[in-house]
């Protein structure tokens, strides 16, 4: 008997995906949108907008944003990349990590909306540490949060600003982002464990 | 990483690990008015040195506050050890005083690979300073990342170390670290001033500094250690800067882009004159302020990884 296409390998059983090439390009194009709305950036007395993004993958965010921006708009928005690890609060805790570049668009962040760009926002300890980071390479008038994902199971009292999709995800489960740029396409996955995996193998359900 | 003892620990992966976190550190702080990261808040970090030094003992002592860790400085004139306490007993008081990395230079080579191993079980970091005439690793790391800064990839390029090998623990160190990082070097000294055994390291040998300068891509000079010269290995200090000192005539013999080292202190008018000294080849005052960024990366490796390590 031929599998069941949804079982198709131990890989698509173990992960689901939720966005794949054009949803991604969608949903940054939708924040986009809504970012150009709430920042009225494209006004005649707007502030001066910056996009930063937290490496990895909030650096080709950050991108991909502003150039969808420049696109609706017209408007050239500066972006850099500011890299928390240094400002991490569970660095005992963790294997050592190499650093990622930081570097600030011309002008620096005194006085501009910073619109901090990540892949997946989950506890928020990643943007606390990059809210530290920043207080210590200017003083911006506003500090906003876009995120591709929030996945819920916050520990600080941290919401985004923008959000492509919310995905609600149990906490041992993973959710991989994939941008062309690094990872050659498109794609947001599920990952669950193992062992969840085995346990849905035995479900009547399955069985049946 | 657990300690950082020896260059012969590292692996191409570790040492370039290092050299990378150094680089963007430095860019990190670059032109900042405030050079200060939260990352080692809480740490302690002590320095114990049994001999004298001022670069490395205050650039571990920046490093170490400017990552906002709690750094305290051992002088040994001012400790128990002048009422003869061992080294050992010295370790164990400062763990069990808190210290979370122990910085430690001293005159005999090994003591640092021996206080790591008594402390090996304490969970403390041990960073060498400089052991007797056995290594000083941060020495090569940073004279490394001012090499790169220079030169870019160090694979490939040609290095003269010239002066006292005999006595210089930065000049195994710079050995061990060049070679692993793809570079040659070339030592120049006199027959006196090189140890037994020199043969089997993987360098080429040279007693002709004038016939060296003209294909290297850098010159590392180091200090003549006459503290630790016991008899008469050359005639005199003329004669020395003669043959082995770097002065203009000779600073003219090298390609245009290569750089002039020196770990400091220098002996102006013996290993090096003023002119090659305070030429804009020299990177003297860069190795220092280098130094500082070097070593903020090596306890950001030893002390911020994994609680379990």
């Amino acid at each position: 008997m031929a599998p069941r296409s949804a079982r198709a390998g131990a890989t698509s059983s173990q992960e689901r995906e939720l966005l794949v090439g054009a949803d991604v390009a969608r949903t940054i194009a939708r924040m986009a949108h809504q970012l150009i709305e709430k920042t009225a950036l494209d006004a005649s007395d707007a502030p001066r907008v910056v996009l930063l993004g937290i490496p990895t993958r909030g650096a080709p965010l950050a991108r991909r944003l502003a150039a969808k921006i420049t696109e609706f708009t017209g408007v050239t928005i500066p972006t850099g990349t500011v890299d928390v690890t240094l400002y991490r609060d569970d660095l005992r805790r963790r294997p050592n990590r190499p650093l990622e570049p930081t570097s600030l668009p011309d002008g620096g962040l005194d006085d501009a909306l910073v619109v901090l760009v990540d892949d997946v926002l989950f506890s928020g300890r990643t943007v606390r540490a990059a809210l530290d980071a920043l207080r210590d390479h200017g003083r911006p008038s506003a500090v906003q949060l876009a995120v591709l994902i929030d996945r819920g199971h916050r520990e600080l009292p941290i919401r985004a600003d923008y959000v492509g999709k919310n995905v609600p995800t149990a906490r041992r489960e993973e959710v991989l982002v994939r941008l062309a740029e690094l990872d050659g396409a498109d794609a947001v996955l599920l990952r669950r464990s193992e062992s969840d995996v085995a346990a849905e193998d035995h479900t009547p359900e399955d069985a049946g | 990483m657990r300690h950082l003892l020896s260059i012969a620990d590292l692996d191409v992966a570790d040492a370039n690990m290092l050299l990378d976190t150094a680089d963007e550190l430095k860019k990190t702080l670059l032109g900042r008015q405030v050079r200060k990261l939260p990352t080692l808040r809480g740490r302690t970090v002590v320095t114990v040195f049994y001999e004298n030094s001022t670069r490395t003992r205050v650039s571990f002592e920046i490093a170490g506050k400017w990552m906002s860790g709690d750094v305290i400085n051992v002088s040994i004139g001012g400790s128990s050890v002048g009422k003869g306490e061992s080294l050992r007993d010295t370790a164990l008081t400062l763990a069990s005083a808190g210290a979370d990395c122990v910085i430690v230079r001293h005159p005999a080579s090994g003591a640092a690979h021996r206080l790591a191993s008594w402390l090996d079980q304490t969970g403390v970091a041990v960073v060498n300073a400089g052991d007797g005439t056995h290594e000083h690793p941060t020495q090569a790391l940073l004279d490394a990342q001012t090499l790169r800064e220079r030169l870019g990839e160090l694979a490939g390029r040609r290095v003269a170390i010239v002066g006292d090998v005999l006595h210089s623990r930065v000049a195994r160190s710079n050995v061990r670290l060049l070679t692993l990082l793809g570079a040659e070097v070339v030592l120049v000294a006199p027959p006196t001033l090189l140890p037994t055994g020199v043969g089997s390291w993987p360098v080429e040998v040279r007693h002709d500094l004038d016939s060296v300068l003209g294909g290297v891509d850098a010159v590392m000079m180091l200090r003549v250690q006459a503290e630790r010269m016991h008899g008469g290995f050359f005639p005199s200090a003329r004669e020395y800067a003669v043959h082995y000192g770097l002065n203009k005539r000779r600073l003219d013999l090298l390609p245009e882009h290569a750089p002039v080292l020196h770990p400091g202190p220098m002996l102006r008018g013996m290993e090096i004159s003023s002119a090659a000294a305070d030429s804009e080849r020299s990177q003297v005052t860069e190795q220092v302020r280098n130094g500082v960024h070097l070593r903020m990366a090596v306890l950001y490796h030893l002390l911020a990884g994994e609680e379990a390590e």
